[in-house]
């Protein structure tokens, strides 16, 4: 730790630069960018680990690797790993590194609340990964119906009530910070329809969440006082309603999937124009569907219970909402197609991902339109069908999204380019084994095999779509392995990509690679939509384009001989990451011993205080 | 613009297509090839009421596989005209409005053309049922299903019969508490996919199912809503009759069950009243002895009022045991009664401290209850 100067706080503020304690105190977006990326990719191939056992079990009937107990342990975290500990993450941290540098910002509103966040996810990760060892993870599913996880035995459903709320709380902070941030620190001219598409998705998600988040925290804390303290909310014979559960949990859970797939829309909607080179077709139209679907995204939820006997008007109801929410999913998809219309394709590994996730996110949209047939419905929920519907969408879709803003922005992390050849390879690798592992199961969900069970009998006629399902997994496996060693291998060998290597349109390749703690060396002002590709083009009257200086590139390199002098920036803390301890603590009091509540309580209020008295900036 | 296509990019449009006929032949011969034997597929409804979501499946099918072509035709499309080659120039235009209108109208008519018989469906399949049908009360336990004939007298599990041609209700109660633990009952959902789409049992709640069939036939089913350990082994066989054969059925499940003097059953017979100490349970407070006569009836339609477990009046004329998981026969039910919750993990049979003997007696018994 470097000598760290004295400054009214509780403590002496940390000064680190470089190295683990300054990984460990910064509150700069782009390292806490980078930590939540990190994060969520080891809790991926956690996730795929627990996937792979699992289509292990089900390759051939009766299988026998793992147990009934051991399968509803790891279908189940497997889920909530997926959801909660990866593509919420993986969103919130391309995120992080990218919203500032694309609105022309320092950092974001509230710097140590977002690394407070970041810690709090970790933190909230391993504990519920931490019930593994002590005496059994969640078992009842990552939708925990009650009264089933009420009363499930063992601590598994204590820790999901508890390890959701902690994975909560960092979802609502972050939340407030992205609102915030979004809407007050725009550089100058950058105004709402200036934007970039990315950055008015991450926008309407941070809405999603500051509203989804405290109806699914009400049902968690109500299956924790059933659990923990012998309430009966969803008791029956006491006077509970087990449906109550389910309309608290869809009511979050329905615009969860919005908030899964509308970052990945946004990247999608970046990387498009770049490797088309052409303007987003119909901005207006892909920004205001955007925000459409983030409203209707709350009139849908009952469409997960149309076997719950809610009623013929109900059911419909529901039906004709989950079938409208399809048309301004439908006006993404054209406008997608209407930004490749014409235009200069390049397929770079980004282009690749992001041509992947259209065409995947076809198929989980048509299929989500079938589940709105409600008749039709009561044969396919909860069965396979379902399984393969909501993987095109997330996994075809926002996975795919998301690893085309991985490539895409990964230059502009850490200065060089992943490999194209090994990109290429992971891409159509990924592209097959996934239909493999994912349509078969709509064949097998039609053919009736219901999901979250952990064998089935020879007979039925499932056998071959399992086997191929099988299959694909494990080709899936392979293809994150030829990331992970792209990763690795660009570290030491990878091309420079200098501040610009796509001919990006938005401000963050302005900049140069890796971005500078400061972001810009000058604050840009803005005068158009893709600013950036304004500043090195002019469009004249004949829709010729020409670079405004030979070679392209402005701006990119010029600030390099000064670093930043005289940028004041907030300052590292220690206090973020000794406050986020607190909540884990309390919920270990939960589950174990009172006291620890206390404990936990204690060291989050005394780190909050030291907080208010530190000064967010150090003064020179 | 298209004018000098070089010659590559014609070989590379022939070799997509051809490729794309030929996963299409593949897939469609494995779709054939597989028509066969699918006992529990939604694709093959059997009655009325599975019948009428297959139709708006199919229907909703098609008009999902033209947009499918469509769609990803013109995303094809678009990557094979489009690609980068020396020279050419991507068109700056930022949108179009007519296009774009129309792209919104057109889904949101054909959404509308699907929503109407949608809506008529749903109020067909949950209207009033007709006044000429059979009533059957379902209770769903941890892990197996009991059906009450209350116009019949008969009480029976995990096998439902009914009459061909007939419209069946299903009275779907949700018990609010389990009969073995006193714990809150779960979530169920009944499901015989060939008869008529799922529906679920919530403690609590009383939930209607209609369900039908054409001819005389068996048809598999199984719990749909996660339920615990053994909900891969919650499993249910539906029989459907001649109207004779139903009435025949009846009768047998109403006569006394079958007494056994002497041999292995008789023996049996004994045992079944006779108490035994508990190796294991799931069910954590309870007695630390059993008779299996605690759970289970031997007596036509009665249950067994605190701890139950199905009534074995008619045992032997079941084809399988234990939420229709296993096939009734020695072996199965020997292995049964000797580690039930080896075999079905989280089951509240508990296991008895029954020595091999006993577990023979017991077979015999259970196999002389025809």
């Amino acid at each position: 730790m470097a000598t760290a100067a004295a400054q009214g706080g509780l403590f002496r503020r940390p000064t680190a630069t470089t190295g683990w304690w300054s990984w460990v105190t910064t509150v700069d977006h782009k390292k806490i960018g980078i930590l939540y990326c990190a994060t969520a990719l080891a809790f991926f191939v956690i996730g795929g680990i627990e996937a792979l056992a699992i289509r292990t079990q089900l390759a051939v009937p009766n299988g026998t690797t793992l147990t009934a107990e051991t399968y509803n342990q790891f279908f189940t975290m497997h889920g909530l790993t997926m959801i909660f500990l990866v593509v919420m993450p993986l969103g919130v941290g391309i995120m992080n590194y990218l919203a500032p540098l694309m609105i022309g910002a320092r950092d974001v509103a509230f710097p140590r609340i977002n690394a407070f966040s970041y810690w709090v996810f970790l933190l909230g990760g391993l504990f519920l990964y931490s019930s593994f060892f002590l005496g059994g993870a969640p078992d009842g599913g990552w939708f925990g119906y009650a009264p089933l996880s009420t009363q499930l035995p063992g601590n598994g459903m204590t820790f999901y009530a508890l390890g959701l709320q902690i994975l909560g709380v960092a979802s609502l902070l972050g939340a407030v910070n992205f609102i915030v941030t979004i809407l007050n620190m725009r550089a100058p001219g950058m105004t709402l329809m200036r934007m970039p598409v990315f950055i008015w998705m991450t926008l309407v998600t941070a809405f999603l969440l500051l509203f989804a988040m405290p109806v699914i925290a009400v049902a968690l804390f109500e299956l924790m006082f059933d659990r923990v303290y012998n309430a009966n909310f969803f008791n029956p014979a006491t006077g509970g309603d087990p449906v109550l559960w389910q309309h608290l949990f869809w009511l979050f859970g329905h615009p969860e999937v919005y908030i899964m797939i509308l970052p990945a829309m946004g990247i999608i909607s970046d990387v498009l124009p770049t490797f088309s080179r052409k303007p987003i077709f119909g901005y207006a139209a892909i920004v205001f569907a955007g925000i459409a679907i983030g409203f209707m995204g709350w009139g849908v939820w009952a469409h997960h219970m149309f076997a719950v006997g809610l009623g013929p008007v109900a059911n419909s109801a529901f039906a004709l909402s989950t079938m409208f929410i399809a048309v301004p999913t439908g006006v993404k998809i054209f406008n997608w197609l209407g930004t490749m219309w014409k235009g200069d394709l390049h397929f770079n590994t980004p282009m690749l991902f992001a041509i992947g996730f259209v065409s995947m996110f076809i198929i989980g949209g048509l299929s989500g339109v079938t589940h709105a047939i409600v008749p039709s419905d009561a044969q396919q929920t909860d069965t396979y069908y379902i399984v393969a519907h909501f993987h095109y969408v997330l996994f075809g879709g926002a996975i795919f999204g998301l690893f085309s803003g991985l490539y895409y922005w990964w230059p502009k992390v850490f200065g060089k380019l992943l490999s194209e050849g090994l990109g290429k390879v992971h891409f159509w690798l990924m592209f097959i084994g996934f239909n493999l592992a994912f349509g078969p199961m709509h064949i097998l969900g039609l053919e009736g095999m219901p999901r979250r069970t952990y064998t089935y009998p020879d007979g039925m006629g499932w056998n071959l779509w399992n086997l191929v399902a099988t299959v694909g997994a494990f080709i899936i496996a392979v293809s994150i392995a030829v990331f992970l060693v792209n990763a690795v291998r660009t570290k030491r060998k990878g091309r420079e990509a200098g501040a610009d290597p796509w001919d990006g349109r938005t401000l963050e390749w302005s900049t140069p690679s890796p971005a500078p703690a400061y972001n810009f060396a000058e604050v840009p002002i803005v005068k158009a939509r893709d600013d950036f590709w304004h500043r090195k083009y002019v469009v004249k009257p004949d829709e010729q384009v020409t670079p405004v200086v030979a070679g392209g590139a402005v701006a990119a390199h010029e600030d390099e001989h000064d670093p930043g002098h005289g940028i004041h920036l907030p300052a590292p803390s220690f206090l973020p990451v000794l406050a986020a301890p607190g909540l884990p603590i309390m919920a270990y009091g939960v589950i174990y011993s009172w006291p620890l509540i206390v404990v936990g309580g204690l060291l989050l209020l005394l780190a909050l205080f030291g907080w208010v008295l530190e000064p967010s900036e150090v003064e020179h | 613009m298209a004018k000098t296509k070089p010659a590559y990019s014609r070989t590379f449009t022939r070799r997509a297509v051809r490729g794309a006929l030929v996963l299409l032949l593949l897939l469609s011969a494995t779709a054939c090839a597989r028509s066969e034997d699918v006992p529990q597929s939604s694709l093959e409804p059997a009655g009325e009421f599975a019948r009428a979501p297959d139709v708006l499946w199919n229907v909703t099918l098609a008009i999902a596989a033209v947009v499918f072509v469509l769609v990803q035709g013109v995303l094809v499309f678009a990557l094979i005209r489009f690609r980068h080659k020396e020279g050419r120039k991507a068109a700056q235009f930022h949108g179009n409005t007519k296009v774009e209108v129309a792209l919104t109208v057109v889904p949101a008519l054909i959404l509308a053309g699907l929503a109407i018989p949608t809506v008529g469906t749903i109020f067909d399949l949950q209207g009033d049922p007709a006044t000429d049908v059979m009533r059957v009360e379902v209770i769903a336990h941890q892990f197996w299903w009991e059906f009450n004939y209350p116009e019949q007298g008969v009480t029976t599990a995990n096998e439902l019969h009914i009459p061909v041609d007939q419209e069946v209700v299903l009275e779907l109660q949700g018990a609010a508490t389990d009969a073995v633990d006193g714990n809150a009952e779960v979530i169920h959902s009944f499901w015989i996919p060939r008869l008529g789409g799922a529906q679920d049992m919530i403690p609590g709640h009383t939930n209607f199912l209609r369900i039908s069939a054409d001819e005389p036939g068996r048809f598999m089913g199984q719990c749909k809503e996660f339920c615990g350990l053994s909900h891969a082994n919650m499993r249910v066989v539906a029989y459907s009759h001649t109207q004779e054969d139903f009435d025949a059925w009846v009768e047998e499940q109403n006569a006394p069950a079958a007494e056994n003097a002497s041999g292995d059953a008789g023996a049996g017979q004994e045992l079944f009243t006779e108490t035994f100490d508990v190796r294991s349970t799931v069910v954590e407070e309870g007695a630390d002895a059993y008779q299996c006569a605690s759970c289970h009836a031997v007596q036509p339609g009665v249950e067994v009022p605190l701890r139950t477990g199905p009534n074995l009046t008619h045992f032997a004329s079941r084809s399988t045991f234990a939420g229709a998981t296993f096939e009734n026969n020695a072996e199965n039910l020997a292995a049964w009664l000797r580690d039930p919750h080896g075999v079905r993990p989280g089951s509240k049979m508990p296991a008895l401290d029954l020595s091999e003997d006993e577990i023979n007696d017991l077979v015999a018994y259970l196999q002389s209850l025809e």
